[in-house]
């Protein structure tokens, strides 16, 4: 069986890749999950406004209370240069393609143009083989149109792009008025790929204190129906590759992933709830399944059920959605 | 000669500069004004720079400052090179090691920031107190003078120590030099070098125990051989000073700075001379300069270098044989003595000289001694004119005092204040700020600057408040083209600048300005405006002096640049617009260059609001038309509130007002008795925002009030027949507690007493169910609610307290009715240690005696000038000392005896006396049990029936009685302190204590750092945390003082955490007192030295002890007593990793931004450690069988 296959133009030894978690702040992770059979690992997000607000946190608190009594003019020691920037994250990139041979692929989250840019910039002299761009923010500006936010992010990738020239995917939210549209955009822009979907942190409010908490929760195979649409009617449209993300939880859902048209699926769930040794599972259930459809070989799998191909196109868009719904309903 | 290089550092950095690279070993403790030392050198140390040798030399804090004097033997004795640094109570505590240092006749240099020893009062400023004690030691003394002075004779020390075999005590001005920031010529490392000779370091080394050639020191020896033994020395001694005068001839050559060991300035041909040593020495020097050159007056000064050994020869070398009259002045006070030290060795000297026949002079010079600058109080030209002006006379005053006002004695000398030296070529600048707002740091950046910029010396001396929240600086800047011998505050000012408009209200803020001078005002009044906010005698001054007035609203800028109440770069930007020390343009070129410098490290977003804050300034700063009239009716407040008794608006009052300096002699208490309750009469007014109380919203809990750290937010419960002529906005409603059925129930603010912290908001539990962002306590503008509250906290204070037998102690809601004994203090805003001393003065203040070691809590509990132990309503309260840093266990343990020992008295004189006072009343006493307050009132009254019978007996007996008859009461003796003393400096002491079975009760308020001196490690320091030298993170863990205390089995012991489980730190206050044995309580402390958000520092507790980083919990010996388990746990398993809690405080998280590895592996070990712990402790709790 042959699982190699390639996304970004990089050579990956099977479909799945490490999605963008904590996982891979532990280097003996990735090197287990480069025995079990990774293909590539995204690395953990950068956050520009973090760093930022990091600065503004340890300066506060560096200044804050000093030079006000004669005993004490300071609190901490002083000390010529703080790891305010993404050092760390650059060091960590460098020390994971030390350690491991599989495609290693950045994630930025910028806040400014000059952020992405210097950022993206720094992780490419840090060693990364790709970049994943982390295009997440909730706009809640009364003032601001869809097509102000569209042309925004367009103009992330149009720098970034131009800025460097390792292969570059968008990882995206399903929230724009056309989705399609807004693909073809960024494809014309040259993104290298696109990575389906970006799962956002949803707020909770707790009943009691009506305090707002942030909820984390793994995902699970249902959740990965709107990528499969999506990645089914954008498959042979476009000319970037395509990665799911969100739900892989099976070697069954992976495969339909790929015959959608997927080029690879990024996991994280699966493995962040039963052990990084998982993998070896959802590969052995993505192998049987291979083998009783009878294929050799993951590329002959892509995209043999996108939307272009199947019989019945018009399954994979909006207006059947209401079917679905009805006969949902039937069972009851 | 190497090329020149000019920097721009204070007295203390100059001093480690050299010393650090003269050291392989310093040892260290912390004590201002030296701290500064032992921290540049633990951050060079850090930063891999290394000696004149090539390597990084060991920095090491030890447990106190004998201590480190102990390392400091043992390391010389071991053959290093060895330093330290030191001050006052420090330097006294290295004595004993001192003489053994110079008997060995080993070569060391010790550095001190000279600063006063306490006596009726503690003071953390400088003069000569310390080093006049260390005189007697066999050290050789090196004095300096300024900042260069400071770099050149550590230098010269090192040189003459290695040489001479005599160790050398360098000091220096505490504050005045060790803090003053002047721009000197650095040393290169080269220069250093060639004073230092290799081959007397390897004799040094030579002379080291080593066991490859063995010689033992330290003998016993006795009667027939110590004393012969003991001169031995004499030779070594007899040639110190010709070698330290070689040395300074030798650096004369290398650097053009030539020293003597008495250095004479002034008329070659001098009447009149002044000597004197250190920082008063320079003044003096600049006003030699000044009388000779302007006047001709025939008068010198003699500079004191080398203090010891006393050269007599050199000393009277360098008088001039004219003189007449000579002045000493000593900056020290030697009571019963005939004169100070400096004195009597110059009368040593000259009586010498005269007895030998040897003597210069043309007529034996009239000598007379006096004392100046005690505690860094001022010496200016003035006084020392004044100093002249004595000597002129036909029979000057000796023993006389300068600077003060002794109306006592009449020892003092008038002066006139307005004579003034000061050159016209030299920018004087002053400039009052706050704390908070950056001026300070805004300033030192400016002197470097002008200090890089231009060829002008600069100098900067930085005036700090005594409260420690809502503080005021005041910054002395001074640039001219001459070196500027100028060691005393600016009074002639050309350029003053208000940070804060609210001083206006305050303090005389252009009184120092000279004609012509400008005036630069932040404030939110528009331009047109300005004029009208200033108050009548401003304006008034204003007018007749021609000053020119410049105002920005500083504010607004800082805020849209998105520094908030940070306006350093706003009002430094307008400093260097308006005052013409550089051009405009480049002075803003150069102020963005700093800003890059400065904050680049502290990312580019900090640097980009700084740079907008700098080009939106000038667009916002405006000339203010000055009018021909006064046009104010306003006058600027008295310092304190009306209805204040006598002494304290006399004396507290004039202190308040920056008048202290005016104060005579006779005003003062003798014997440093000062009254308690005074900072009630302070109303500081520094809270922005108050809480606003919602008596329908409030569940009465109490918690808001518990956790308050300056007793600003009150409960009171009371009859409604109290609610006459309440005022229209006093709000109360019926009491919730069933116990106090019909009562009406009110929380009150003191407006101006309350620093606006938020933190009884964070405490309060309760959210409004239809508005989650209005709680029973809100946060509101103060201004608006000023007036209305203070006439609701005037009727609240005169509502009565309840009755404390009425008061359930273990139930917080009841318990924070009891009214505070200690109130408004000046801890921090948000302040984690004043609640734990607050709920002791609650629960037991009119009964308990304080023992408190020096830090915070003995700043914020006595620093002048207002105190903040209270008293109740019938007069009762905390009484409250500082004995030292080190003793105060056993300064409390001494209490307590001292009471034992009386009560033990007063029973036996009871007895004695029983017929005459009536048997059923002595044994009532003597049966008496005084477990509660309804025990312990009974027991008040039956001894006023006591003294009430007394008054008719009039044997001794009976006299004696009624002196001892309030020990009949029972007393609670509380020993308060921070980790500081409790874990390092007071450990042996503590440990005593805990094991004498004594009924003491120690609060241990931890903060888990040094907080008063500015955040060293302690070892109560957890693992992981950052402090000052643990820049890269303490490696060990936290030493576990309970379970040390633990292990008598008889100490009561609790671990609590206010923010985390009141009731659970209430029930140890309680359980801790009523038992009659040793008690300790280690009390979590938040702090602002662990970089948290203080507004919202319970969070912080919560976390820590869910973490499991700090485990609640209580050992009682009584429950062993009684056979069952004696500890008690009180925390839950840990629920959150350790790592959620250290990320929320700086002092951990920083170490991801320093060293991203250590703090990985600093935070696993923290886990792992806790996780120890807790097993550990879960272990005790669950033993049974007792």
């Amino acid at each position: 069986m042959n699982l190699k296959t390639e996304y970004l133009g990089l050579k990956i030894q099977s479909p799945f890749i490490l999605s963008a978690s904590p996982i891979d702040e532990n280097i003996n992770n990735l090197k287990r999950l480069e025995e079990l059979g990774i293909g590539a690992v995204v690395l953990h997000s950068l956050f520009e406004e973090q760093l930022v607000d990091e600065q503004f946190e340890l300066d506060y608190h560096l200044t804050h209370g000093t030079e006000s009594f004669a005993e004490a003019t300071s609190y901490f020691p002083n000390y010529d240069e703080y790891k305010l920037g993404p050092e760390e994250y650059l060091e960590h990139i460098h020390k994971v393609k030390n350690n491991i041979k599989v495609p290693v692929i950045a994630s930025l989250n910028g806040s400014t143009i000059g952020g992405w840019t210097k950022y993206a910039k720094n992780m490419q002299e840090a060693g990364a083989d790709a970049l994943e761009l982390n295009i997440y923010n909730i706009p809640a500006d009364f003032n601001l149109t869809a097509s102000d936010i569209e042309d925004a992010y367009l103009k992330i990738l149009q720098e970034v792009k131009s800025i460097v020239n390792i292969p570059v995917a968008v990882k995206l939210s399903p929230y724009f008025t056309n989705f399609a549209n807004m693909v073809k955009r960024f494809d014309e822009v040259g993104a290298d790929g696109f990575v389906l979907f970006n799962r956002f942190y949803q707020p909770d409010i707790n009943i009691n204190t009506y305090e707002v908490e942030p909820k984390i929760e793994l995902s699970n195979s249902a959740i990965s129906r709107i990528e499969l649409r999506w990645i089914a009617i954008l498959k042979n449209k476009i000319k970037a590759n395509l990665a799911a993300t969100g739900g892989i939880i099976t070697g069954q859902d992976a495969f339909k992933m790929i015959l959608a048209g997927a080029n690879a699926t990024q996991i994280f769930a699966s493995i962040a709830r039963n052990g990084l040794d998982y993998l070896t599972i959802m590969m052995r259930e993505f192998v049987q399944i291979m083998e009783e459809k009878g294929f050799n070989n993951v590329a002959d799998v892509v995209g043999i059920a996108c939307q272009k191909n199947i019989p019945n196109p018009s399954a994979f868009e909006r207006a059947q959605y209401m079917k679905a719904l009805t006969s949902y309903k039937l069972h009851f | 000669m190497a090329e020149k290089k000019y920097i721009t550092v204070d007295g203390n950095e100059a001093a480690a500069y050299v010393a650090y690279r003269c050291s392989e070993v310093i040892a260290i403790y912390p004590i201002t004004p030296s701290s500064n030392m032992g921290e540049y050198a633990d951050e060079w140390a850090s930063k891999g720079i290394k000696n004149l040798w090539g390597t990084v030399p060991t920095v090491y804090e030890m447990q106190s400052e004998g201590g480190a004097a102990g390392a400091v033997h043992g390391s010389l004795q071991a053959g290093a090179l060895t330093t330290t640094f030191t001050a006052s109570q420090g330097l006294l505590l290295k004595i004993p090691n001192m003489y053994k240092i110079a008997g060995e006749l080993t070569p060391a240099v010790f550095n001190i920031s000279a600063r006063t020893i306490a006596t009726h009062a503690l003071s953390i400023f400088g003069d000569h107190s310390d080093i006049n004690a260390a005189r007697q030691t066999g050290f050789a003394m090196l004095a300096a003078g300024s900042v260069q002075e400071v770099m050149d004779m550590e230098t010269i020390a090192w040189a003459s120590t290695l040489r001479s075999r005599i160790p050398f005590l360098h000091f220096f001005d505490g504050f005045r030099t060790s803090h003053e920031v002047q721009k000197i010529e650095v040393l290169a490392d080269e220069i250093i070098k060639e004073m230092i000779n290799d081959d007397l370091v390897s004799e040094h080394r030579k002379r080291a125990l080593n066991p490859e050639h063995p010689v033992l020191r330290g003998t016993a020896q006795n009667p027939d051989v110590f004393f012969q033994n003991r001169e031995t020395i004499n030779t070594f001694y007899n040639a110190c000073p010709k070698i330290v005068q070689e040395e300074m001839d030798k650096f004369a050559k290398l650097t053009g700075r030539q020293y003597k060991l008495f250095e004479y300035v002034g008329a070659p041909d001098a009447e009149y001379v002044i000597v004197i040593m250190a920082s008063g020495a320079d003044a003096t020097h600049a006003t030699v300069e000044y009388l000779t050159k302007n006047f001709g007056e025939k008068v010198g000064v003699l500079k004191v270098h080398l203090y010891r050994p006393f050269s007599i020869e050199h000393f009277l070398n360098e008088l001039p044989k004219s003189v007449k009259a000579i002045a000493v002045l000593d900056r020290t006070k030697e009571p019963g003595a005939t004169g100070e030290p400096l004195y009597l060795d110059v009368v040593d000297a000259i009586f010498k000289s005269v007895q030998n026949g040897t003597s210069k002079f043309d007529k034996v010079p009239y000598v007379v001694g006096g004392r100046y600058g005690l505690s860094s109080k001022e010496f200016t030209p003035a006084m020392i004119k004044g100093v002249f002006d004595n000597l002129k006379l036909p029979r000057p005053k000796s023993n006389f005092v300068i600077g003060i006002k002794d109306d006592i004695l009449n020892s003092s000398l008038d002066y006139d204040a307005k004579f003034n030296i000061e050159s016209e070529k030299v920018v004087r600048a002053l400039f009052w700020g706050l704390g908070s707002d950056g001026t300070v740091g805004a300033n030192k950046n400016s002197i470097k600057i002008i200090g890089e910029n231009t060829d002008n010396y600069c100098q900067g001396y930085f005036v700090y408040d005594s409260k420690k929240s809502g503080s005021i600086t005041i910054s002395h800047l001074r640039f001219g083209p001459e070196i500027l011998r100028t060691p005393y505050q600016v009074t002639h000012a050309n350029f003053v600048a208000c940070h804060q408009t609210v001083f206006l209200e305050k303090y005389d803020v252009v009184k120092n300005l000279v004609e012509g001078g400008v005036f630069l005002l932040n404030t939110p009044v528009p331009v047109n405006e300005v004029w009208n906010s200033l108050p009548k005698s401003q304006q008034k001054q204003i007018i007749e002096r021609k000053i020119k007035v410049y105002a920005i609203d500083a504010q607004t800028v800082a805020e849209k640049s998105g520094m908030g109440r940070r306006i350093n770069t706003v009002m430094q930007t307008c400093f260097f617009a308006i005052s013409g020390v550089l051009p405009k343009e480049q002075a803003i070129a150069e102020i963005k260059k700093s800003i890059i410098k400065t904050y680049g490290k502290k990312g580019d977003k900090i640097v980009q609001m700084n740079l907008d804050a700098v080009d939106s300034t000038l667009a916002n700063l405006f000339e203010v038309p000055v009018p021909s009239n006064v046009t104010a009716s306003w006058e600027t407040l008295p310092p304190m509130a009306p209805n204040t008794p006598e002494f304290v608006a006399k004396v507290e009052g004039a202190i308040l007002g920056l008048y202290g300096d005016d104060l005579p002699t006779s005003v003062f208490p003798v014997d440093g008795t000062w009254p308690t309750a005074t900072t009630q009469y302070e109303k500081r007014n520094i809270a922005l925002t108050i809480p606003v109380w919602d008596e329908q919203l409030c569940i009465q809990c109490g918690k808001c009030t518990l956790v308050c750290p300056h007793a600003s937010i009150r409960i009171k419960s009371y009859s409604p027949e109290f609610l006459v002529n309440v005022p229209e906005t006093f709000k109360h409603v019926p009491t919730r507690d069933i116990e106090y059925k019909g009562e009406e129930y009110t929380i009150q603010i003191a407006p101006e007493d309350c620093t606006g912290c938020g933190v009884c908001v964070e405490a309060c539990p309760v959210v409004d169910k239809k508005n989650p962002s209005h709680k029973a306590l809100d946060m509101q503008p103060q201004p608006p609610l000023r007036a209305k509250e203070n006439e609701n906290w005037e009727f609240f204070l005169n509502v009565p307290d309840k009755d404390r037998k009425q008061i359930k102690i273990t139930n917080i809601r009841q318990q924070q009715i009891q009214r505070p004994l200690f109130e408004f203090s000046g801890a921090c805003a948000g302040c984690g240690e004043t609640p734990y001393v607050k709920l002791v003065s609650q629960l037991f203040g009119d009964r308990t005696l304080v023992a408190n070691a020096t830090g915070c809590s003995s700043i914020y509990g006595g620093n002048l000038p207002t105190t903040p132990w209270a008293v109740d309503k019938n007069g009762r309260g905390p009484a409250w000392n500082n004995s030292l840093f080190e003793d105060n266990a056993e300064f409390g343990l001494g209490m307590r005896l001292a009471v034992d020992k009386q009560t033990e008295i007063a029973k036996d004189l009871l007895n004695r006396l029983q017929y005459q006072i009536g048997v059923d009343l002595v044994n009532e006493i003597l049966d008496a049990t005084q477990n509660n307050e309804e025990e312990i009132d009974a027991q008040r009254d039956r001894v006023v029936k006591l003294k009430e019978k007394l008054k008719g007996v009039s044997s001794l007996d009976a006299k004696r009685m009624i002196d001892l008859a309030d020990y009949l009461v029972k007393k609670s003796v509380w020993i308060i302190g921070g980790d500081g003393w409790a874990y390092d400096i007071g450990y042996g002491g503590l440990d005593h204590v805990l094991a004498s079975g004594k009924n003491v009760n120690i609060l241990v308020l931890d903060t888990e750092v040094y907080s008063n001196t500015g955040g060293q490690m302690s070892k109560s320091s957890p693992i992981g945390s950052i402090s000052k030298f643990a820049a890269g993170g303490k490696q060990t863990r936290k030493k576990d003082l309970g379970l040390m205390a633990m292990s008598y089995g008889n100490v009561y012991v609790a671990s609590v955490a206010v923010g985390s489980n009141d009731a659970q730190t209430l029930k140890a206050f309680v359980e801790a007192e009523a038992y009659d044995g040793p008690s300790i309580i280690i009390a979590y402390s938040h702090c602002i030295a662990h970089g948290i958000d203080m507004s919202n520092p319970l969070k912080n507790q919560k976390a820590l002890v869910d973490s499991g980083l700090w485990i609640l919990y209580r050992y009682n010996p009584t429950l062993a007593a009684a056979e069952k388990n004696p500890f008690v746990l009180d925390s839950k398993a840990p629920k959150i990793p350790v790592a959620q809690y250290m990320d929320m405080e700086i002092r951990f998280k920083m170490l991801s931004k320093i060293n991203p590895t250590a703090y990985k592996e600093l935070y696993k070990k923290a886990q792992d450690v806790t996780e120890e712990r807790y097993k550990y402790f879960s272990y005790l709790a669950a033993r049974e069988n007792f």
